[in-house]
Formats: C-alpha cells, sequence, structure tokens
C-alpha cells in the first residue's frame, strides 16, 4: 500500500476536494432556486449556511437537544430567517428593480452578520461529528465519517428537490414562476408566495450546508461572504439557474481547491479556484451547462 | 356575465385605453375588433388582472374584480389566454396543463382533474400525442391549443382570447375558430380580440371596434360585417 504516495495523496485531496466542493454546491443550488424565481441573486446565501452552523451550535451544544432534534429545529430556525429576508427586506421594497432587490440582500447579510456576531462573539466553534471522528482508512485514503454525512446530504438535496420539481404541484408552479411569471399568474400562481418559497427553501438548503460543515471546518460569524463567493462562483460555473450545473460547478471548483492547494502553494487556494473561474466565464460566458438552448439542463 | 364601465388601463400615466364601457352577455361571443396598437391586449389585461394600472369598473358575474389580481379572478371563473400564447416554454405539454389545474389541485378532486384533462386531450388530440414533449418545442398551433387546454383546466365560466390566431396558418386558424365555436356550443361565454376582423365577426353575437384606445362602433355581428366603414378598414374593402 506505501507503494504509491503520490497516488495516495492525490486519491486524498479529492476526497477533500469533493466534500469541499459538495458544501458549495449546496450553497450554489440555494443561489439557483432564488435566481429561477425571482432573478435576485442572493447574496445572503452566506449567511444562512453560517446561521445553519451556529444555530446548530446553541441548540445541540448549548440546549444540549440530540442530534436528531437539533437538526430539524436548525433547519426550521434558518428557514424562519429566510421567511423574514423576504417579508422585511424583498417585499417591502416598492418599484423592485432586480438591482435594488440584490442591494437589498447584501443589506441583510451585513444585518445578519452583525446580530451573528452580537450573538455568538467572534470565536470559532465547533460541532461532533455526527457518527465520531474515527477515520476511515480506505487503501491509505483517510475519509473523516463527516465527508460522507457532507456528500450524502448533497446527494439528499439533489434527490428531494428533484422530486419536488418534477413531482410535485407546488414545485412544477415553482418552476412557472420563473418560466413565465404572467402565465403562472394567469393559471392561479401566487407569486409573492413562489417567492417567499423559495427563499424558505434555500435558506432550509444552507442550513443544512452549514450544520454539516461546521464538524469539518469550524464555523463563525464570518464565514458567511467567502461561502456566498464560492458558491456564486459554483454557480456560475455550472451555468447560473442550472441545478446540474450548481452540482458540476460546486464540485469542480471544491477540487480546483483541494488539488491546488496540496500541489501547489496553499495560501493561494483561493486565487487558483478564481482563476479557473474566470478562464472558464472567458471560453463560455453561459457557464458549463448553463447554454441557454439547452434549457432541458436547467432543472434537475 | 361581464360588465366594463368606463374602464381606464395603461403603462404609465397616459391611459392607453379609456372608458371603455362593455358588456359580454352570458353564453354569447363577443369579438373586439382593431388595428395594431389599437389597446386591445391592454383591455383584455385590465379585465384579467394582469394590469393593476386602471380606473372604471369591472364586474364579473355581478361581482367588482377591478382591485383583484390575476392569480384571484381566474379562481372566479375568468381565464385569459393572452397574446403570444405564454405557455410555460420549458415544460412538459403534460405539465402545463396540469398547472391548469393548480387552484384545486387536491386529492379528492383527482377524478375531477382527470375528466377534464381527458375532455382538453380529446379536443386536441395532437396535445395527448406530444404530452411528454417540451411545450417550446411545438409548433405555433399546438402551442395555441396547449394554452387554450391550459386555460380550460381553470373551470373558466367566461374564456378571454388574445388574438389566437396571430402567426397561424390558414388552416390551423380555421381549426381554432372552429374550437372557438364548439367551447361556445358547449355553454362557454367567450370575448375574443382578433385583428382576423372577418373570422371573428363570423362567429361572434356582437362586436365592438377599438381604435387608439376608445370603442367607436358597436353592434350584432352580421351588421358590423356589413358596415362599410368596417369593410373599409378592418375587411379588406
Ligand atoms: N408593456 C407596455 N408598456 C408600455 N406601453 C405599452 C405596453 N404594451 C402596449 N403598450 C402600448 O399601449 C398601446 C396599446 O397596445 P396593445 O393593447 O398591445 O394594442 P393591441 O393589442 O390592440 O395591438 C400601444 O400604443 C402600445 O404601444
Ligand atoms: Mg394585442
Amino acid at each position: 500500500m506505501e507503494t504509491f504516495p503520490f497516488l495516495n495523496q492525490l486519491l486524498q485531496f479529492l476526497v477533500t476536494g469533493l466534500t469541499v466542493g459538495a458544501i458549495y454546491a449546496m450553497v450554489a443550488i440555494g443561489f439557483n432556486i432564488i435566481y429561477n424565481v425571482t432573478e435576485i441573486i442572493n447574496l445572503a446565501q452566506g449567511e444562512f449556511v453560517m446561521l445553519g452552523g451556529l444555530v446548530m451550535v446553541s441548540v445541540h451544544t448549548s440546549l444540549g437537544l440530540p442530534l436528531l432534534l437539533a437538526f430539524p429545529v436548525t433547519v426550521l430556525v434558518v428557514t424562519l430567517v429566510g421567511v423574514l429576508l423576504d417579508r422585511l427586506a424583498i417585499r417591502p421594497i416598492r418599484k423592485p428593480s432586480v438591482m435594488t432587490l440584490i442591494i437589498a440582500t447584501v443589506a441583510a447579510s451585513i444585518i445578519i452578520k452583525g446580530l451573528a456576531m452580537i450573538i455568538w462573539g467572534k470565536s470559532p466553534y465547533d460541532l461532533p461529528a455526527f457518527s465520531g471522528r474515527t477515520p476511515i482508512d480506505i487503501g491509505g485514503v483517510i475519509i473523516q465519517p463527516q465527508y460522507l454525512w457532507v456528500i450524502g446530504f448533497l446527494v439528499a438535496v439533489a434527490v428531494g428537490l428533484t422530486l419536488f420539481f418534477n413531482r410535485t404541484i407546488l414545485g412544477k408552479a415553482m418552476g412557472a414562476c420563473a418560466d413565465n411569471p404572467d402565465a403562472a399568474r394567469l393559471v392561479g400562481i401566487n407569486v409573492r408566495h413562489m417567492v417567499l418559497l423559495s427563499f424558505a427553501l434555500s435558506a432550509a438548503i444552507g442550513a443544512v450546508a452549514g450544520l454539516t460543515l461546521t464538524p469539518i471546518a469550524l464555523m463563525d460569524y464570518d464565514r458567511g461572504a467567502m461561502l456566498a463567493i464560492k458558491g456564486f462562483g459554483a454557480a456560475i460555473l455550472g451555468g447560473l439557474g442550472s441545478f446540474p450545473g450548481a452540482i458540476l460547478g460546486g464540485l469542480i471548483l471544491g477540487l480546483i481547491e483541494s488539488l491546488s492547494a496540496g500541489m501547489l502553494a496553499s495560501g493561494y487556494k483561493d486565487a487558483y479556484a478564481l482563476i479557473i473561474l474566470l478562464a472558464v466565464l472567458f471560453i463560455r460566458p453561459s457557464g458549463i451547462l448553463g447554454n441557454l438552448e439547452v434549457t432541458r439542463f436547467k432543472r434537475f | 356575465m361581464l360588465e366594463i364601465e368606463k374602464l381606464s388601463a395603461g403603462y404609465g400615466p397616459i391611459p392607453a385605453i379609456r372608458e371603455i364601457s362593455l358588456t359580454v352577455p352570458e353564453g354569447r361571443v363577443v369579438s373586439i375588433i382593431g388595428a395594431n396598437g389599437a389597446g386591445k391586449s391592454t383591455l383584455l389585461k385590465a379585465v384579467s388582472g394582469l394590469n393593476a394600472n386602471k380606473s372604471g369598473c369591472i364586474l364579473f358575474q355581478g361581482r367588482n374584480i377591478t382591485g383583484l389580481g390575476a392569480d384571484r379572478i381566474v379562481g372566479l371563473g375568468l381565464s385569459q389566454v393572452a397574446e403570444g400564447r405564454q405557455i410555460f416554454a420549458h415544460m412538459s405539454v403534460a405539465d402545463n396543463i396540469q398547472l391548469g389545474a393548480y387552484l384545486y389541485y387536491r386529492r379528492r378532486h383527482r377524478a375531477e382533474i382527470k375528466e377534464r384533462s381527458d375532455q382538453v386531450y380529446a379536443m386536441f388530440p395532437i396535445l395527448a400525442k406530444r404530452a411528454k414533449q417540451i411545450a417550446g418545442t411545438l409548433s405555433g398551433g399546438e402551442q395555441q391549443m396547449l394554452a387554450i387546454g391550459r386555460a380550460l383546466m381553470t373551470r373558466p365560466k367566461l374564456l378571454l382570447l388574445d388574438e389566437p390566431s396571430m402567426g397561424l396558418a390558414p388552416i390551423v386558424v380555421q381549426e381554432i375558430f372552429q374550437t372557438i365555436e364548439t367551447l361556445n356550443g358547449m355553454g362557454m361565454t367567450i370575448l375574443l380580440v382578433e385583428q382576423n376582423a372577418r373570422a371573428a365577426l363570423q362567429i361572434a353575437d356582437f362586436a365592438y371596434v377599438l381604435e387608439t384606445g376608445q370603442v367607436v362602433l358597436k353592434g350584432p355581428a352580421a351588421q358590423l360585417l356589413n358596415d362599410p366603414k368596417v369593410k373599409a378598414a378592418y375587411l379588406g374593402g
């Protein structure tokens, strides 16, 4: 087993990269859900992730709720924040243009971050890993059980959303708003409700990303912006609005980061990802799966 | 069934239609004809609730619907087939039809929804054949049928049709007009907006002529068909 140290190391980076990438993918999916219904880039998306981690710390570690209970409670609390974001920051804007709404999300993200600092302070928090921290050794490649949880949740989110958007009338109604808002209203769909739902859904998925990430990488009040940038990068890379694109973009971004940090100078890992992102966009401005003609890629 | 009084509507400070009054009696086909830009679509959008920038009064089955939004009005039984079809282009034909039943999509209505969609598919067999196809890939005529089918799924009592014949081949136009007649024969009340004035007047009971946002002429359709002014302006002499 010790005969291929380089190969082992490479596999190790791949595993880490896919895990980080899965988090980016979940953030990117959150961006897409809101973008598809409203064309808004919700720049507070990263705060949902941060809150997912920190609320979980409070309910699980501080209040002592068991994991199985703390999980839904956390998701619920963060979903509520998503609902409030829509009700307090998005809906009250009288003559909304996409740009003013995006700026509203920036303002909201600053406020959420500020409140988080007041509530949790500046120090990072850890969470116990869901199934302990005994690494699984597969031929010299170390896999933390938590990595499997992260990837498992990405799969669950993807499968869940696929079923939701393709099989339920509510999911289809959300798709209809994205497709043709006027036509959606003409069949009786209340577009405002769908916008609210999109914020709630994005917040819930952000929370899941945050609370699974925390046992691996800790969480503090200040992490939202960077996660949002990475998730947004992933969404752009895969093609804004495309869910398979979000997963592809997220995983690619995670892999680039992990490989470049491992093989090259780790201090520049954020820069490498950005450079690749810019390069892809230079060649394909619509992202990898964001071809306007290939609309079937837009949904799962 | 529909009574409009002094309805003005538009997109900015200057209204595109001014003080229009109009009646659609139950079971009838009423047609609005007029040139491009006359304000026909603006009128329909104001009635269906898509356009909220309006003043005046719209009564539907005696109920004032002037202040209601489009998603509320459709629930009362007033359904608009908008100009340019406005189907959900990225979704399948079946999903488009299904979404027509959005407002009453419950388990207990399953039988009714099935019955209605069966009726729609029987009326437009081509839609049944293309049920799984993405709606945006249908031909213009098929898209128009889908738009009408989806509207029929909303349980309408009054159907507003905005230029259903626009951009279609003559044979398809004929088919669409036949469909409208069939629907009316089944008891559906219809308000039809058309630039194809001759075809519209032939199936309508009553008609209004719209010019630059105002009603300039109205009367029984048969009478307008023989009106020299209408002949000169809209029926090619
Ligand atoms: N979305 C809009 N914004 C501003 N003006 C519009 C809009 N739609 C239509 N108009 C204007 O309103 C008038 C009536 O248009 P419309 O109702 O579409 O006419 P028609 O359906 O009879 O062709 C026209 O002068 C048109 O330019
Ligand atoms: Mg028009």
